[in-house]
Protein backbone atom coordinates (compact mmCIF):
# COMPACT_ATOMS: atom_id res chain seq x y z
CA UNK A 1 0.00 0.00 0.00
CA UNK A 2 1.10 3.38 -1.35
CA UNK A 3 1.98 5.87 1.83
CA UNK A 4 0.00 9.00 1.50
CA UNK A 5 3.22 11.16 2.83
CA UNK A 6 5.00 11.32 -0.33
CA UNK A 7 8.81 12.54 -0.74
CA UNK A 8 8.84 16.28 -0.12
CA UNK A 9 10.39 18.32 -3.15
CA UNK A 10 13.23 19.31 -0.19
CA UNK A 11 13.56 15.17 -0.25
CA UNK A 12 13.85 15.07 -4.04
CA UNK A 13 16.41 17.51 -4.24
CA UNK A 14 18.36 16.18 -1.48
CA UNK A 15 18.58 12.63 -3.39
CA UNK A 16 19.57 15.06 -6.54
CA UNK A 17 22.70 16.23 -4.50
CA UNK A 18 23.63 13.04 -2.71
CA UNK A 19 23.85 11.23 -6.39
CA UNK A 20 25.77 13.88 -7.36
CA UNK A 21 28.20 12.73 -4.57
CA UNK A 22 27.39 16.11 -2.12
CA UNK A 23 29.65 15.17 1.09
CA UNK A 24 27.66 18.19 2.94
CA UNK A 25 24.15 17.05 2.19
CA UNK A 26 25.35 13.38 3.58
CA UNK A 27 27.00 14.74 6.93
CA UNK A 28 23.93 16.60 7.58
CA UNK A 29 21.28 13.56 6.91
CA UNK A 30 24.13 11.75 9.36
CA UNK A 31 23.53 13.96 12.31
CA UNK A 32 19.73 14.35 11.74
CA UNK A 33 18.98 10.25 11.77
CA UNK A 34 22.27 8.28 13.09
CA UNK A 35 20.93 8.37 16.71
CA UNK A 36 17.35 7.52 16.08
CA UNK A 37 18.65 4.62 13.82
CA UNK A 38 20.94 3.46 16.10
CA UNK A 39 17.96 3.13 18.77
CA UNK A 40 15.50 1.59 16.19
CA UNK A 41 18.25 -1.01 14.89
CA UNK A 42 18.67 -1.73 19.13
CA UNK A 43 15.55 -3.00 19.68
CA UNK A 44 15.59 -5.82 16.96
CA UNK A 45 19.57 -6.97 17.85
CA UNK A 46 20.93 -8.16 20.79
CA UNK A 47 24.36 -5.51 21.34
CA UNK A 48 25.19 -2.00 20.53
CA UNK A 49 27.77 -3.22 18.53
CA UNK A 50 25.64 -5.22 16.71
CA UNK A 51 23.26 -1.93 16.28
CA UNK A 52 25.76 -0.20 15.12
CA UNK A 53 26.85 -2.75 12.28
CA UNK A 54 23.40 -2.83 11.35
CA UNK A 55 23.01 0.99 11.02
CA UNK A 56 26.38 0.88 8.76
CA UNK A 57 24.99 -1.83 6.69
CA UNK A 58 21.57 0.37 6.15
CA UNK A 59 23.33 3.25 5.16
CA UNK A 60 25.02 1.34 2.38
CA UNK A 61 21.68 -0.05 1.51
CA UNK A 62 20.35 3.13 1.28
CA UNK A 63 22.66 4.72 -0.70
CA UNK A 64 22.75 1.90 -3.23
CA UNK A 65 18.89 2.26 -3.26
CA UNK A 66 18.87 5.91 -3.47
CA UNK A 67 18.77 5.44 -7.72
CA UNK A 68 15.82 3.19 -7.16
CA UNK A 69 14.42 6.03 -5.15
CA UNK A 70 11.16 7.42 -6.44
CA UNK A 71 9.54 9.39 -3.64
CA UNK A 72 6.52 7.21 -2.77
CA UNK A 73 7.18 8.00 0.66
CA UNK A 74 9.05 10.43 2.65
CA UNK A 75 12.75 10.07 2.41
CA UNK A 76 13.16 9.38 5.89
CA UNK A 77 10.03 6.92 6.70
CA UNK A 78 12.35 4.90 3.29
CA UNK A 79 15.59 4.76 5.37
CA UNK A 80 14.27 3.79 8.83
CA UNK A 81 12.22 1.22 7.08
CA UNK A 82 14.87 -0.20 5.54
CA UNK A 83 16.90 0.21 8.94
CA UNK A 84 14.97 -1.73 10.70
CA UNK A 85 14.82 -4.44 8.06
CA UNK A 86 17.62 -4.70 7.97
CA UNK A 87 18.22 -5.21 12.35
CA UNK A 88 15.29 -7.30 12.06
CA UNK A 89 17.56 -9.81 9.85
CA UNK A 90 20.36 -9.59 11.47
CA UNK A 91 18.58 -9.99 14.73
CA UNK A 92 16.79 -13.67 13.62
CA UNK A 93 20.47 -13.96 11.85
CA UNK A 94 21.72 -14.17 15.56
CA UNK A 95 19.53 -16.14 16.90
CA UNK A 96 17.37 -13.66 18.92
CA UNK A 97 13.31 -12.95 18.72
CA UNK A 98 11.96 -10.56 21.07
CA UNK A 99 8.28 -10.69 21.48
CA UNK A 100 6.87 -7.69 20.17
CA UNK A 101 4.68 -7.00 23.63
CA UNK A 102 8.08 -6.87 25.69
CA UNK A 103 9.05 -3.92 22.66
CA UNK A 104 6.16 -2.07 23.40
CA UNK A 105 5.25 -2.67 26.91
CA UNK A 106 1.60 -3.77 25.92
CA UNK A 107 1.18 -5.39 28.98
CA UNK A 108 2.33 -1.75 31.50
CA UNK A 109 -1.05 -0.02 31.29
CA UNK A 110 -0.43 3.58 30.69
CA UNK A 111 0.48 6.68 32.93
CA UNK A 112 -2.68 6.95 34.58
CA UNK A 113 -2.89 5.21 37.80
CA UNK A 114 -6.45 4.35 39.02
CA UNK A 115 -6.10 5.38 42.66
CA UNK A 116 -6.26 8.54 41.33
CA UNK A 117 -10.00 7.91 41.03
CA UNK A 118 -12.85 6.86 42.91
CA UNK A 119 -13.76 3.29 43.23
CA UNK A 120 -16.74 1.79 41.91
CA UNK A 121 -18.48 1.93 45.88
CA UNK A 122 -17.80 6.01 46.07
CA UNK A 123 -19.99 9.37 45.92
CA UNK A 124 -18.20 9.51 42.40
CA UNK A 125 -17.15 6.65 40.95
CA UNK A 126 -14.24 7.48 38.32
CA UNK A 127 -14.01 10.97 38.93
CA UNK A 128 -10.68 12.57 40.89
CA UNK A 129 -9.93 11.69 44.10
CA UNK A 130 -8.11 14.71 44.49
CA UNK A 131 -7.42 17.53 41.51
CA UNK A 132 -3.36 17.50 40.29
CA UNK A 133 -1.54 19.83 41.28
CA UNK A 134 -1.68 22.81 39.14
CA UNK A 135 1.62 23.66 36.94
CA UNK A 136 0.65 27.07 36.19
CA UNK A 137 2.31 28.83 39.03
CA UNK A 138 5.15 27.24 38.21
CA UNK A 139 7.65 29.74 36.33
CA UNK A 140 8.77 28.94 32.84
CA UNK A 141 12.48 29.15 33.55
CA UNK A 142 12.10 26.15 35.59
CA UNK A 143 9.90 24.33 33.67
CA UNK A 144 12.54 24.56 30.60
CA UNK A 145 15.01 24.12 32.95
CA UNK A 146 18.05 21.72 32.17
CA UNK A 147 17.59 19.87 34.73
CA UNK A 148 13.73 19.47 34.18
CA UNK A 149 14.49 18.63 30.30
CA UNK A 150 16.89 16.19 31.46
CA UNK A 151 14.34 14.52 34.07
CA UNK A 152 11.89 13.89 30.97
CA UNK A 153 15.04 12.61 28.94
CA UNK A 154 15.44 9.91 31.76
CA UNK A 155 11.54 9.25 31.98
CA UNK A 156 11.74 8.88 28.42
CA UNK A 157 14.72 6.30 28.69
CA UNK A 158 13.05 4.66 31.16
CA UNK A 159 10.17 3.71 28.19
CA UNK A 160 9.67 0.66 26.80
CA UNK A 161 11.60 0.72 23.44
CA UNK A 162 8.75 1.47 21.17
CA UNK A 163 7.01 3.44 22.71
CA UNK A 164 9.93 5.68 23.35
CA UNK A 165 10.66 5.55 19.87
CA UNK A 166 7.34 6.52 19.11
CA UNK A 167 7.36 9.65 21.40
CA UNK A 168 10.57 10.23 20.07
CA UNK A 169 9.58 10.60 16.69
CA UNK A 170 6.70 12.26 17.43
CA UNK A 171 7.34 14.64 20.17
CA UNK A 172 11.09 15.07 19.86
CA UNK A 173 11.61 15.32 16.08
CA UNK A 174 8.34 16.57 14.78
CA UNK A 175 7.67 13.54 12.61
CA UNK A 176 3.59 13.13 11.93
CA UNK A 177 1.74 9.97 13.29
CA UNK A 178 1.01 8.76 9.79
CA UNK A 179 5.33 9.16 9.10
CA UNK A 180 5.74 7.27 12.65
CA UNK A 181 3.39 4.51 11.49
CA UNK A 182 5.04 3.78 8.26
CA UNK A 183 8.66 3.85 9.37
CA UNK A 184 8.14 1.64 12.45
CA UNK A 185 5.42 -0.37 10.49
CA UNK A 186 2.53 0.46 13.21
CA UNK A 187 -1.08 0.12 12.57
CA UNK A 188 -3.23 3.89 13.27
CA UNK A 189 -4.53 2.27 16.32
CA UNK A 190 -1.28 0.84 18.13
CA UNK A 191 0.99 4.23 17.18
CA UNK A 192 -1.59 6.28 19.20
CA UNK A 193 -2.05 3.47 22.18
CA UNK A 194 1.85 3.37 22.19
CA UNK A 195 1.92 7.37 22.06
CA UNK A 196 -0.85 7.87 24.51
CA UNK A 197 1.39 5.50 26.82
CA UNK A 198 4.36 7.30 26.50
CA UNK A 199 3.07 11.13 27.19
CA UNK A 200 1.06 9.86 30.38
CA UNK A 201 4.31 8.02 31.90
CA UNK A 202 6.76 11.15 30.98
CA UNK A 203 3.76 13.72 32.39
CA UNK A 204 4.08 11.38 35.47
CA UNK A 205 7.31 11.51 35.94
CA UNK A 206 7.74 15.66 35.40
CA UNK A 207 4.84 15.62 37.83
CA UNK A 208 7.02 14.36 40.52
CA UNK A 209 9.83 16.08 39.66
CA UNK A 210 7.76 19.28 39.48
CA UNK A 211 6.28 18.45 42.73
CA UNK A 212 9.41 16.29 44.35
CA UNK A 213 7.40 13.48 44.75
CA UNK A 214 3.82 14.02 45.16
CA UNK A 215 2.13 11.11 42.29
CA UNK A 216 -0.36 12.59 41.29
CA UNK B 1 -21.23 3.52 22.85
CA UNK B 2 -23.58 4.33 25.89
CA UNK B 3 -24.53 7.77 26.13
CA UNK B 4 -23.34 8.40 30.09
CA UNK B 5 -21.57 10.99 31.11
CA UNK B 6 -17.60 10.17 31.27
CA UNK B 7 -15.92 10.11 33.89
CA UNK B 8 -12.69 11.71 34.61
CA UNK B 9 -10.85 8.73 34.61
CA UNK B 10 -12.04 8.01 31.32
CA UNK B 11 -11.38 11.58 29.79
CA UNK B 12 -8.05 11.44 31.13
CA UNK B 13 -7.49 8.02 29.03
CA UNK B 14 -8.91 9.82 26.54
CA UNK B 15 -6.73 12.91 25.96
CA UNK B 16 -4.01 11.41 23.37
CA UNK B 17 -7.07 10.62 21.03
CA UNK B 18 -8.90 13.95 21.43
CA UNK B 19 -5.61 15.91 21.19
CA UNK B 20 -4.83 13.74 17.64
CA UNK B 21 -8.26 14.62 16.70
CA UNK B 22 -8.83 10.87 16.60
CA UNK B 23 -12.19 10.64 18.31
CA UNK B 24 -15.57 10.22 16.99
CA UNK B 25 -17.29 13.75 16.77
CA UNK B 26 -19.31 12.64 19.30
CA UNK B 27 -17.39 11.09 21.44
CA UNK B 28 -15.57 14.02 21.19
CA UNK B 29 -18.32 16.51 21.63
CA UNK B 30 -18.52 14.78 25.39
CA UNK B 31 -15.35 15.36 26.24
CA UNK B 32 -15.78 18.68 25.46
CA UNK B 33 -18.39 18.63 27.67
CA UNK B 34 -16.66 17.05 30.24
CA UNK B 35 -13.76 19.11 30.07
CA UNK B 36 -15.96 22.58 30.41
CA UNK B 37 -17.68 21.22 33.49
CA UNK B 38 -14.55 19.71 34.81
CA UNK B 39 -11.26 21.94 36.59
CA UNK B 40 -9.33 18.65 37.17
CA UNK B 41 -9.68 17.09 33.54
CA UNK B 42 -8.73 20.14 32.24
CA UNK B 43 -5.72 20.97 34.74
CA UNK B 44 -4.77 17.38 33.25
CA UNK B 45 -5.58 17.85 29.32
CA UNK B 46 -2.95 21.17 29.90
CA UNK B 47 -0.43 19.27 31.52
CA UNK B 48 -0.30 16.62 29.24
CA UNK B 49 -0.20 19.77 26.16
CA UNK B 50 3.12 21.06 28.31
CA UNK B 51 4.58 17.95 28.40
CA UNK B 52 4.42 17.56 25.06
CA UNK B 53 5.71 21.09 24.88
CA UNK B 54 8.53 20.73 26.93
CA UNK B 55 9.51 17.52 25.08
CA UNK B 56 10.15 19.24 22.03
CA UNK B 57 13.07 21.18 24.01
CA UNK B 58 15.46 18.15 23.75
CA UNK B 59 17.96 17.58 21.49
CA UNK B 60 19.42 14.56 19.69
CA UNK B 61 22.62 12.68 21.07
CA UNK B 62 25.63 13.99 18.54
CA UNK B 63 27.13 11.07 16.44
CA UNK B 64 30.47 10.11 17.58
CA UNK B 65 33.25 11.02 15.50
CA UNK B 66 34.78 8.18 14.66
CA UNK B 67 30.94 6.68 13.22
CA UNK B 68 30.58 9.83 10.96
CA UNK B 69 34.63 9.05 9.41
CA UNK B 70 32.95 5.55 8.30
CA UNK B 71 29.86 6.76 7.02
CA UNK B 72 31.78 9.34 5.06
CA UNK B 73 34.37 6.98 3.92
CA UNK B 74 31.06 4.43 2.53
CA UNK B 75 29.81 8.03 1.13
CA UNK B 76 32.84 8.58 -0.86
CA UNK B 77 33.20 5.17 -1.97
CA UNK B 78 29.53 5.05 -2.68
CA UNK B 79 29.85 7.86 -5.04
CA UNK B 80 33.11 7.18 -6.85
CA UNK B 81 31.06 4.60 -8.23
Amino acid sequence: MPDTVLASPADLALVERLRAGDETAFMMLVEQHQAAMLRIARMYVATQAAAEEAVQEAWLGILKGLDRFEGRSSLRTWMYRIVANVAKTRGQRDGRSIPFSSLEGADGGSGVDPEWFQGASERAPGGWRAFPDDWRGIPEDRLAAHETLEEIGRAIEDLPPMQAEVLRLRDVLGWTSEEVRNALDLSETNQRVLLHRARSRVRRALHGYLFESEDR
Amino acid sequence: MSTKPLTCHEVVELVTDYLEGALAPDVRARVEGHLADCDGCTRYLEQMRETIRLTGKLTEEQVPEEQKAALLDAFRSWSAG
